[in-house]
């Protein structure tokens, strides 16, 4: 195919050099007009086919830079985006999943600041998160710049802290109520005997006002061993030629810290910040499993937004109510998403 | 004089030293016990009675008749031998199709010019932030649509495209050298080939990583398969470990053993792949 059209253009530039020859030594005005027209066309000719051949390398380029990513986009687009887009148009409906759907605009979110459950809801998500978020930040830096150190069994103690990130929800949640079992449990045996509280006031790990601090606790035992990793990572970026300047300059280990390391893991921890909270926005396995009791049913001490959303769905099928739950949820982790990006550009700048 | 001063110095730094070694071990102790704990006492109680469990005074890890009975009623009390067989099929095509259509898309993304690359790339990005639970919803009317309601393969479909692990592979491969595929092209090698001789042996790291992630999560997920699988004999093992707890939440030595069965996987894959974790999350820019 390529060496017939290199033939045929072979030819049309040969023609174009005859014509070229012939306008030169053409007197008669009107012929080399019409000369000169005929040596345009076969110019044309040849960039057609030049062009041409150009034009389908890059479309074979594209297709198969495209045939890459197909497999992967048509999975996200059928799954994800189509969704997404259903989800926003779903908040300013009203529908059973069955019958017909009526728009109904922003009546859903009307309802909403009415609804103590919603509320409640809100309420506990946003406690949660502000108690989560900071704790966890602490803990896992804390333990980051321990384990960034020349320490015996370092190995051990990384994969020991990062055990109960993988762990399953449902096992270790089990044996945290277990273990925090009001009355039966060791946590609590502990406190009576060794720390002599009374009886009557052992805490109630699972209700009432103690059970978001239960969820707490257990969110950063389980996350914090994460963060840790990707705050060993920043670490390990920090070049050791700024602690010995620092060490050179007499610094100690809290100056060193404060002037050092704190600084240069800002993008770290802000990256650690936001991540946190996202994820803790999406909080409800924990919930419904640490306070949800057998059936899995959440008072209004421990629901979480993302309960109510499936409560509302997949109970009541209220799908538009549902929907405007989640928008809820959305605005608020995009407000977060915002922040940050801001922010990286005033730390870019 | 200036000898011995220096000297004096130097000792008493070592000693401070010396302390400050101890402190940090006794932390690091401290929390590795909070951290392991909780697991030791699964193991304990896995092989305990009902009464055992609890009993405190006189506590002791290993009961003197250990019930490893447990763990064979907990095969036959729920058919935990098919939520085992569902939760490892789903896992593995999940990790699998994520890995490859993950890293495919990626090596086009990051190594390759075309049309729209701006735009898709912000497609994926933009859906990163946005929280799954907001479109759980409406994703599940589609799927119910498709005819997808109570089969497998919708968790399949629901979990092998993540945006995430696009960007990950991605971020990961523009930190390999464009000589290196410019080399090959030369060398009359295909796309193909680059991304498979090339590209794919130099990412273990991330690979690594983005199994590990995908792993964990298919493996763990509740909320997905709470939603989508209906019929017993499709469930996964959390939701049939969640649904024995729920019906005989009294049970704590069989509830144990079943936790210490769902948690062997895991543990396994976490092991063989950790070492390349850290050099993954440190290269793939999850540290932003």
């Amino acid at each position: 195919m390529n060496e017939k059209k290199a033939a045929q253009v072979k030819k049309l530039e040969a023609e174009f050099s005859e014509l070229t020859q012939q306008i030169y030594t053409e007197n008669d005005i009107v012929k080399k007009r019409k000369l000169i027209a005929r040596r345009d066309k076969v110019r044309w000719k040849v960039t057609a086919i030049k062009n041409n051949r150009r034009i389908s390398r890059e479309t074979k380029r594209e297709l198969i830079a495209y045939s890459f990513i197909a497999p992967n986009f048509i999975g996200f687009a059928v799954f994800t985006l189509i969704p997404i887009v259903f989800a926003f148009v779903l908040a300013f409906t009203n529908w059973d999943g069955n019958n017909a759907v009526t728009f109904v605009g922003l009546e859903n979110f009307k309802s909403l600041p009415t609804d103590t459950f919603f509320l409640a809801a809100l309420r506990n998500t946003i406690i949660y998160v502000l108690g989560t978020v900071p704790l966890t930040m602490v803990a896992s830096l804390g333990l980051a710049i321990l384990l960034n150190q020349k320490v015996k069994a370092r190995g051990f103690f990384r994969t020991v802290a990062f055990f109960p990130y993988v762990a399953s929800l449902v096992a270790i949640t089990a044996v945290w109520s277990m273990m925090f079992h009001p009355s039966k449990g060791p946590v609590n045996y502990l406190l009576l005997t060794v720390l002599k509280v009374p009886q009557a006031d052992l805490p109630k790990w699972f209700s009432g006002t103690l059970v978001l601090l239960t969820l707490i606790l257990f969110s950063v035992w389980k996350y914090m061993g994460y963060y840790m990793v990707i705050y060993l990572a920043g670490l390990q970026g920090i070049s050791p030629e700024l602690y010995e300047a620092g060490g050179l300059d007499g610094a100690n280990t809290w100056q060193k810290f404060r002037y050092i390391t704190w600084p240069q893991l800002r993008s770290t921890t802000f990256f650690v910040v936001v991540m946190l909270t996202i994820n803790c926005f999406k909080v409800y396995d924990i919930a419904v499993m640490l306070a949800g009791g057998g059936d899995g049913k959440l008072s209004t001490s421990a629901t979480v937004l993302v309960y109510y959303i499936y409560q509302n769905a997949f109970n009541y099928w209220k799908l538009g109510y549902s929907s405007s739950i989640a928008m809820v949820l959305f605005v608020m982790v995009l407000i977060i998403t915002l922040i940050q990006f801001r922010y990286q550009k005033k730390l870019e700048a | 004089m200036t000898n011995e001063m220096t000297g004096k110095k130097y000792k008493s730094k070592s000693k401070n030293a010396l302390i400050g070694k101890i402190v940090v071990y006794l932390i690091l102790f401290i929390i590795a016990a909070i951290m392991i704990v909780p697991f030791l006492w699964m193991l304990s109680a896995s092989i305990k009675s009902n009464r055992e469990v609890f009993l405190m005074d006189p506590f002791v890890w290993i009961p003197e008749v250990p019930k490893w009975n447990n763990y064979i009623n907990i095969w036959t009390k729920i058919p935990l031998l098919k939520f085992v067989e569902n939760t490892v099929f789903l896992t593995i095509v999940v990790t699998c199709l994520q890995l490859l259509t993950s890293s495919f898309a990626a090596y086009s993304f990051a190594k390759l010019e075309f049309k729209n690359k701006n735009l898709m790339f912000l497609a994926y990005i933009a859906t990163i932030a946005m929280p799954w639970q907001v479109y759980m919803v409406p994703q599940f009317i589609m799927m119910r649509g498709m005819g997808l309601n109570d089969k497998l393969l919708a968790m399949i479909c629901l979990q092998a495209f993540s945006a995430f692990g696009v960007f990950m592979m991605k971020q990961f491969y523009e930190g390999i050298p464009n000589d290196l595929c410019e080399a090959a092209r030369i060398d009359g090698m295909n796309e193909y080939t680059i991304y498979a001789k090339i590209m794919l042996p130099l990412s273990k790291p991330a690979l690594s990583t983005l199994t590990i992630f995908t792993f964990v999560s298919t493996w763990n997920d509740y909320l997905g398969p709470l939603i989508y699988l209906k019929t017993e004999s499709k469930k996964t093992i959390q939701l049939g470990l969640r649904m024995f707890i729920g019906q005989y939440s009294s049970e704590y030595g069989l509830i144990m053993a079943g936790s210490v069965v769902s948690l062997i996987p895991v543990i396994l894959v976490f092991l063989v792949l950790q070492k390349y974790f850290v050099e993954g999350v440190a290269s793939s820019g999850l540290k932003g």
